[in-house]
């Protein structure tokens, strides 16, 4: 059993019984998508919620608008079946809190609008999505059981 | 982003070195008079990194830090942050605060608030340095702290620079005292666009 580690603007799919994983996302959000029939997983670990604004995207996995439709790819390059992909998003925080009135900053809570429409868009069902506050997490996602453990630092930790 | 940092002449990182060293300096000595100690601070360093690489700067992922962060505002504007380890920072609150050493064990509301006001203290020494050599105004915002991992505390500070490059520049100072007993890492990140603005106050524009 191998773990993956995904790291920023980085997708990985992986066959059971691997694990992916991602280590301190802050606004970062990671997206995990699954296959319960094949048990084909996938992790893209998004910067950035949109790919229209920005001036080079030629790596797909740093937005997520980009990044969803390319790990979906990458998931049925292997076998995985559209149709039966159910999704579990964390990570979207916004570290800090300031009185500068700027969006640039709530880049969190912009990835997690942007995650949650493209899937939406997709037909892709979620099935948790733990998103927003102002603290950090680190995930772990099992391709055998489709459980994504969430690790914090003050705030507990659990498997949904 | 990319353009303004892949270019640098070695005389332009000088510059920016510079003034690092300059700047920290102030803050070091205004350091060293807030906890009563000596501190000795680093030669600035001043890195090009690949945005996705930040967590780097610190060594690990997931150790967790007091990251105390501030935006410095005016018409070069950009990032600053002072990071710390956890057990650093709860020995800082216990010089700052005059009380024996292991004192604080948690932070609390008082913890926090001696390490924001040192944030700021920091952070106004050194971009009055900064306005002194360019001419420019920096305005420091109201500081703001966390404690958690070094990734999501990094990670979120560049996050917005990702949209116009993929690359970002910190100027980072690294202050000890005892010998390395103390160590925190300050740091300073100008936005996409001011480094041109500085680069061209300082006469060592393109």
């Amino acid at each position: 059993m191998a773990v993956l580690q995904v790291g920023m603007a980085d997708l990985k799919v992986a066959k059971v019984p691997d694990i992916l994983s991602s280590a301190g996302l802050g606004s970062c959000i990671g997206i995990c998508l699954w296959d319960p029939i094949t048990r084909i997983g996938g992790l893209a670990h998004i910067m950035l919620p949109s790919s229209a604004l920005a001036r080079n995207t030629d790596n797909k996995a740093k937005f997520a608008d980009t990044a969803i439709p390319a790990l979906v790819q990458e998931m049925e390059r292997i076998g995985a079946m559209k149709s039966r992909l159910v999704a579990k998003i964390a990570g979207g925080a916004q570290m800090f809190a300031l009185t500068e009135a700027s969006s640039i900053m709530k880049i969190g809570e912009r990835n997690a609008e942007s995650s949650l429409e493209t899937l939406r868009k997709m037909g892709i069902k979620l099935l948790h999505a733990e998103t927003g506050a102002n603290y950090g997490r680190s995930i772990t996602f099992k391709t055998e059981t489709g459980q994504l453990h969430i690790r914090t630092i003050e705030y507990g930790e659990r498997i949904v | 982003m990319d353009d303004e940092v892949k270019n640098l002449s070695n005389l332009q990182i000088d510059a920016l070195s510079e003034i690092g060293n300059v700047g920290a300096g102030n803050a070091a000595t205004s350091l060293s008079i807030m906890i009563n100690r000596r501190v000795e601070m680093s030669v600035p360093r001043v890195s090009i990194i690949p945005i996705t690489d930040i967590w780097q700067v610190v060594g690990s992922e997931e150790e967790v830090v007091c990251g105390i962060f501030l935006r410095a505002l005016g018409q070069a504007p950009g990032s600053i942050l002072f990071m710390l380890p956890l057990k650093t920072a709860h020995q800082m609150v216990d010089l700052l605060m005059g009380v024996p050493p292991e004192t604080n064990q948690e932070l609390g509301e008082i913890g926090h608030s001696a390490l924001k006001e040192l944030g700021n203290i920091l952070s106004g020494t050194y971009l009055n340095a900064l306005s002194l050599f360019t001419g420019l105004e920096f305005i420091p915002s109201v500081p703001d702290l966390a404690i958690d991992m070094s990734a999501s505390i990094l990670g979120s500070l560049v996050l917005p620079m990702a949209e116009v490059g993929d690359y970002t520049l910190v100027i980072e100072t690294v202050f000890s005292e005892n010998h390395k007993a103390l160590v925190g890492h300050f740091m300073m990140f100008p936005d996409p666009g001011s480094l041109s603005i500085i680069l061209d106050k300082l006469g060592v524009d393109q």
